[in-house]
């Protein structure tokens, strides 16, 4: 059971000596409580209180790693159900499965899609992270030369071999465990020799079961082994029973307080439809709800733009909204003499208003400056958003050399900033643009004919 | 030790609404798709979206399908109902904007009782971009189609009087209440709508919907949060069943949007829309929209088979 505030300051020696760096005992109790602190900080606690603290207070949900170097990933250590609550902490990772049954062509033409779809969205890198490398043929030859290529040619993706072939596992191990792969495959049968190998080479071991029942007597059994670094998953034939596993893995681990299914799971959408948008619809569901690994058929702009944008928002930390880059912005093909208009760097204002200023199909420009990350009224409330900050924002970006207009548009909510901005800024024009965002194309459209 | 599966009950029920003569919505007394925890009550329902006026800026092959009947509402609602059967059919009203046709409120009226008498499906009514007009327009379709059970998108906070008591009072249609992306102004508006007078079987609400990327994470944690209250607390004001206009967000964005002369990698445009849809809509219904409304019919046969995969 987790423990309180409360229960954990009657365990602590209560002298307030502030050697851990709290303040107070009960300082520190609160913060050891939301796992923020080592209880190890305390000097003076008794061995039995340290044991039972560190029992209670060890993660519900165990953080795994997988990968090496710049390309190293952690999955699981969730707390919540609900992104609400807190925060979900680490993104699920994409995957692409191979197999060594298929023909030449068809894995060229999937590594080439594979590594087609690389780009940013918001500050973030957005490429397929895992290929999954199946044995199909139970030929080893066979096998280790589809690894080799996809290791030689998926350069962004770190492996993750398929196989419940302890030899296999052992050789296509061998063969790419500088990139830290994960080994999928620990089953009823070969768990002691899958175990033994993740073991040597201390990696993510993909652990898998017909049902729930039969998942969990899997892993106490594995756990009784010492090994702890897994990845859960169930063979569910239908995309309503694997929901079902998914989030009853989760809720074992966070509701019932029970360590056995303390791990992240991974979904195989590609095998409920050969079809590519069920696998979308599957993978978007399994975005929100639970799943670490999402593994799928194939890759390309169709599904990563909606997969990977999904993936961004649900794994937004609720207490830290996503901001812009502030700079000025060319939206179409906007010149010196277009229009220019002014937001928040607050991302969802950004790509709203960037949005509707795009179907106007009026080239603008758009300026963001320093507005702390907030929404166009909070932000104007908090004086972030401001003759200051507007004016700093021209001056930084060089918005006088860039552009002949020195009309600005500013949001209609703030329609009272017109005079602080013409004092900031000497020389121009303020224009009250529109309240809502959807009245932009036709505002941006009327504008435009006036001036021209 | 055995595996203990653990369970969640709740003591609430969202209500259920019935569109039109028979089109049951809501009901359910657990998560999305938690089938393992109880009644899932009625499965999700799907709309499929029309304008009054012959669409602009959709995608060729969808406007090549649909160019027969495209100039006629009722004729285009038939073929949609008679090839694809949707749960119901969304009206919308493109036409009454301004910078289109500006049509009035009685010309709307006309139309839609047309293709009111030309399905056998309910319907739903959406309106323009102006709340002011929106009322005007709700009000006179509201009286044609008195009694009738259509749901109308929707009432926000600016127009909730007008459009409260003409479609749910004087002539016996359903309310959406729209709020923007907030547990407190959702809860707010329905009391609202409540106080008026209307009542809570002829209400449904839209709390707020984005496209996947543009801020989603608002539209999950706020449909989160709604049904959390509605089930957990028993929240009697939150327990009214959800529907989510998904095409008129997720055709509007850059992914759905953009030619592919302008970024060929990013291949064909119709596909990238359809995409954005489905993965809007699965979303949604995994966060616990009850109805949703989509556009393109490819993405109208996805989501009608995902619904069925989950609900089986």
């Amino acid at each position: 059971m987790a423990l309180t505030g409360m229960d954990i300051y009657k365990l602590l020696p209560k002298k307030n000596c502030k050697e851990c760096g709290f303040p107070t005992c009960l300082a520190f109790a609160m913060k050891l409580a939301q796992g923020g602190v080592d209880a190890g900080k305390c000097p003076y606690m008794s061995d039995e209180a340290k044991k039972k603290l560190s029992e209670a207070t060890a993660p519900l949900m165990k953080t795994v790693k997988f990968g090496s170097g710049d390309k190293t990933y952690t999955l699981g250590g969730e707390t919540v159900l609900f992104r609400h609550e807190k925060t979900f902490v680490n993104r699920n990772r994409f995957a692409v499965m191979f197999n060594d049954t298929m023909s030449e062509e068809e894995i060229n033409e999937k590594i080439s899609r594979m590594n087609g779809v690389n780009y940013v969205r918001i500050n973030e890198n957005m490429f397929v992270e895992i290929a999954a490398v199946k044995c199909e043929s139970k030929n080893k030859e066979k096998y280790m030369e589809l690894l080799k290529k996809v290791k030689n040619e998926c350069k962004l993706a770190v492996p993750m071999i398929i196989t419940d072939d302890p030899e296999i596992a052992k050789a296509a191990v061998d063969e790419v465990k500088e990139l830290g792969p994960i080994l999928f495959g620990a089953n009823e049968e070969n768990f002691e020799a899958m175990v033994n190998i993740a073991k040597e080479n201390n990696l993510l071991l993909g652990v898998e079961a017909e049902n729930l029942e039969a998942l969990y007597n899997l892993v106490e059994k594995i756990h009784s082994l010492g090994y702890k670094e897994l990845l859960l998953s169930t063979k569910a034939e239908s995309a309503k029973q694997l929901f079902e596993d998914v989030v009853n893995i989760r809720r074992t681990a966070l509701i019932s307080q029970d360590r056995t299914f303390g791990y992240p799971t991974a979904v195989f959408v590609n095998r409920l439809s050969e079809d590519k948008f069920m696998q979308l619809s599957y993978a978007s569901m399994f975005i929100e709800k639970y799943a670490s690994i999402i593994v799928l058929d194939d890759i390309d702009y169709s599904l990563a733009l909606p997969l990977f944008a999904l993936r961004q928002n649900i794994y937004t930390d609720p207490q830290r909204p996503m901001r812009v880059e502030q700079g000025i912005y060319k939206i179409g093909q906007a010149d010196e003499n277009s229009p220019l208009l002014v937001t928040v760097d607050f991302a969802l204002t950004y790509f709203i208003v960037s949005g509707e200023v795009e179907r106007s199909k009026v080239p603008a420009w758009v300026l963001i400056p320093d507005a702390g990350g907030y929404s166009v009224l909070t932000a104007w409330a908090a004086g972030k958003f401001s003759g200051k900050s507007i004016a700093k924002a021209v001056k930084d970006f060089g918005v006088e050399d860039k552009i002949k207009t020195r009309e600005i548009i500013i949001p209609g909510k703030v329609a009272v900033l017109k005079s602080d901005i013409e004092d900031a800024l000497p020389g121009w024009k303020v224009v009250v643009g529109t309240e809502e965002a959807a009245m932009i194309p036709k505002f941006l459209r009327d504008y435009a004919a006036k001036r021209s | 030790m055995a595996y203990v599966k653990p369970q969640q009950k709740y003591q609430g029920k969202i209500r259920e609404v019935i569109l039109g003569e028979g089109l049951k919505i809501g009901g359910e007394s657990v998560l999305p798709f938690y089938s393992f925890d109880g009644d899932l009550g009625n499965v999700p329902k799907i709309g499929m979206e029309i304008w009054d006026i012959p669409p602009f800026g959709w995608s060729e092959k969808l406007m090549n399908e649909i160019k027969d009947v495209a100039e006629d509402p009722a004729k285009w609602a038939q073929y949609y109902v008679k090839n694809y059967n949707p749960d119901f059919i969304t009206l919308r009203f493109v036409g009454a904007n301004p910078d289109t046709k500006d049509r009035t409120p009685e010309e709307c009226a006309e139309i839609a009782k047309k293709v009111a008498e030309s399905v056998n499906v309910p319907l739903v009514i959406a309106g323009c971009d102006s709340n002011e007009k929106n009322a005007r327009i709700f009000t006179k379709v509201a009286e044609a189609l008195a009694d009738k059970n259509y749901a109308f998108l929707s009432a926000v906070e600016a127009n909730y009087k007008e459009v409260g008591a003409a479609v749910g009072l004087a002539y016996g249609n359903i309310v959406v209440a729209e709020s923007s992306v907030d547990l407190n102004l959702a809860k707010q508006l329905n009391i609202l709508l409540t106080q008026l007078g209307v009542k809570p079987e002829k209400m449904l609400m839209n709390p707020g919907i984005s496209a996947v990327g543009y801020g989603f994470e608002y539209v999950v944690t706020t449909l989160d949060r709604i049904k959390l209250a509605a089930l957990e607390q028993n929240d009697t004001t939150l327990q009214i069943p959800i529907i989510m206009p998904i095409s008129f967000e997720t055709w509007k964005v850059k992914e759905s949007v953009a030619e592919k002369e302008d970024v060929p990698e990013w291949g064909d445009r119709e596909e990238r829309g359809i995409a954005m849809e489905i993965a809007t809509a699965v979303g949604v219904l995994t966060a616990g929209a009850d109805a949703v409304i989509l556009r393109h019919p490819r993405s109208f046969e996805y989501i009608k088979r995902f619904i069925k995969e989950m609900t089986n």
